[in-house]
């Protein structure tokens, strides 16, 4: 289950500034993009207002974000809640040692990394994507902070896919959306 | 230029966020002394002193697009868009934005790479910064420059955490000036 932000009036003029692409990356997806969003300052301030509000003053240490849209969303929020930004990369682009989590696709496999050190024990973190489909990513990233130690409080995302009931694969942990897609 | 010799000469801030970077020797190959950013986005203080550094800069230069490059430049640019009430332009490698892009090729040390845009995200005229972590040679910041230019923006600076040896001394990148805030650490 997902908690979703409808009643807010700043989710309607998020939710028009996201763009849908057909078939993008191949046939049959319908793309979110996010990037029309962040052309919008207004749109933008809202969104990262609305994940800020949440979560100020609730003791979350560390904001780990997914590689490469979770970048754009994490770093503000961390900012504005006084938390660590925790990168969550793609193979072999962090320097020294990582954890490395292995995920399955829909054809094959991937793989997420973190830092060794990056969270300590103990620490309280978010994990913060653009969108949430099947939640395979969202579960390796789950999986990456725990290893080491830290309590996921939540895993917030602008959209969630609901169809697609990503909500199941994490591990119990909340999710929290701004805006729902079908 | 470095901030250091632009009116930030002897401010703490910068030492804060110089000791907040981490060197790993060898990455990502023999030779090569990586400038790790991770420790400093990880330092709530250096991270805040990096941004506001920035944002103090260009908040009253009529700035209305940030572009950053991905993917380290999207852990700068976005928040320093939205403190300075800007649009975010992510420029992104081939194949991930979606829609009409336009493409800009760039030299590597080995081989080429290329970069894209959005068409339609930045209008004729429209004041730009490009952000980016760190500038080595300046083949990426030079490619991201033309893409903007190329749809009529006009690119005020190109602002980097970070200013590799191959630049200092130099204030400007492809006719653009350039603005950094740290040397590499050793």
């Amino acid at each position: 289950m997902s908690a979703c932000k409808e009643d807010d009036p700043r989710i309607d003029g998020i939710q028009s500034r996201i763009r849908v692409v057909p078939n993008f990356p191949k046939p049959g997806i319908m793309f979110q993009d996010i990037t029309t969003l962040l052309l919008d300052p207004k749109a933008f301030k809202d969104t990262i207002d609305l994940f800020v509000e949440r979560y100020k003053g609730k003791n979350i240490t560390a904001v780990a974000g997914i590689e490469a849209r979770g970048f754009i969303f994490g770093p503000p929020i961390a900012l504005a809640i006084g938390a660590k930004f925790v990168p969550l990369r793609k193979p072999k682009k962090l320097p020294g040692k990582v954890f490395r989590e292995e995920y399955d696709l829909e054809y094959g496999s991937d793989c997420l990394e973190m830092h060794v050190g990056a969270v300590e024990s103990g620490e309280r973190a978010l994990v913060v994507d653009d969108l949430i489909a099947t939640g395979g990513t969202l579960c390796a990233a789950m999986n990456l902070l725990e290893r080491a130690g830290a309590e996921v409080v939540e895993c917030a995302c602008v959209i969630e896919i609901p169809d697609l009931k990503g909500s199941d694969r994490l591990k119990g942990k909340p999710l929290f959306v701004l805006v729902e897609s079908q | 230029m470095f901030a250091a010799e632009n009116g930030l000469k002897g401010d703490p801030r910068l030492k804060g966020i110089s000791d907040s970077i981490t060197v790993v020797p060898h990455f990502p190959k023999p030779g090569i002394m990586f400038q790790d950013i991770t420790t400093l986005v990880s330092n709530p203080k250096a991270f805040k002193d990096t941004i506001d550094i920035f944002v103090d800069r260009y908040r009253d230069m009529d700035i209305s697009v940030v572009a950053g490059v991905e993917a380290r430049g999207f852990m700068f640019a976005p928040t320093i868009a939205l403190a300075i009430g800007a649009k975010f332009i992510p420029l992104r490698k081939p194949g991930k934005l979606p829609g009409e892009v336009i493409s800009e090729a760039y030299e590597l040390e080995y081989g080429k790479d290329r970069l894209e845009m959005h068409v339609g995200a930045v209008q004729r005229g429209e004041r730009a910064l490009v952000i980016d972590d760190l500038v080595a040679t300046g083949g990426t910041l030079s490619a991201a420059t033309r893409l903007l230019e190329r749809v009529g923006a006009e690119v005020v600076e190109c602002a980097c955490v970070i200013g590799l040896p191959e630049v200092k001394g130099r204030c400007r990148l492809g006719g653009k000036p350039l603005y950094m805030l740290v040397e590499p650490r050793q």
